[in-house]
């Protein structure tokens, strides 16, 4: 049972790849396993999150399934 | 069809694209367009457009409706690139159909102002053997502010 964690921008750099697959669980709990540098930058109010495509407004109480796909968005860059 | 809105990975073809968009509105009293181009910066070798699939193109969709609602348009075309492009090369096509031109000119804009600062879509730049995320430019807040 896993969910997936996608960094766009410059948190792909901060996270060192584009994708990660983490145990399911609170949110909370799979962060407190990142290295903290890449915690740290996740968290960041400016950063919004998507849970399987649906921007959320806000991230308090996100409890990854089996197959969840959790995108963390920093501010867009502009086309 | 009214509403033609695509992310390409692949080189937009300006001149096919405007040119077949005429065609398909024949009836429209006039067509404004926008074409935006990667800006020869000194130093710069070329830049990337990172986009997510669930989010992008959707955004894109729901930002031409808006047009479409708010301005009597025959048609809108909407075409933006992803991935790895080099100066001159085309970013980004907006064109807007209409019978009369303030609202194909309003259109255009209004649609380009949201693209610039509201679409999902992250970029960077190569200079001098290195790549620089580029960040949110006050500017494009504040062209998106009087569409309110």
């Amino acid at each position: 049972m896993s969910a997936r964690l996608v960094f766009l921008g410059r948190l792909e750099d901060v996270a060192g790849t584009s994708q990660l697959d983490v145990a399911v669980g609170p949110l909370q709990r799979v962060l407190a396993t990142l290295d903290p540098n890449l915690a740290v930058a996740l968290l960041e109010d400016r950063v919004r999150v998507a849970l399987n495509g649906a921007l959320l407004s806000e991230r308090g109480g996100i409890v990854l399934e089996d197959g969840d796909e959790l995108a963390f968005l920093p501010p867009v860059s502009g086309g | 069809m009214p509403r033609d809105v695509r992310l390409l990975t692949e080189p937009i073809e300006p001149a096919a694209e405007q040119f077949a968009f005429a065609m398909a509105h024949p009836a429209a009293g006039g067509i404004a367009s926008f074409l935006g181009q990667v800006r020869c910066d000194e130093g710069v070798e070329a830049l990337e457009l990172r986009h997510y699939g669930p989010l992008t193109l959707p955004g894109m969709e729901a930002l031409a409706d808006q047009a479409l609602e708010r301005w009597d348009l025959d048609g809108l075309l909407v075409i933006h690139r992803s991935g790895r492009m080099f100066p001159g090369d085309a970013i980004v096509l907006v064109a807007a159909a209409a019978r009369h031109r303030r609202d194909a000119f309003a259109a255009a804009e209004f649609v380009m102002d949201h693209l610039k600062s509201e679409s999902w879509f992250w970029k960077r730049e190569l200079a001098e053997g290195g790549w620089r995320w580029i960040e949110p430019r006050r500017q494009d807040f504040d062209d998106i502010a009087r569409w309110n």
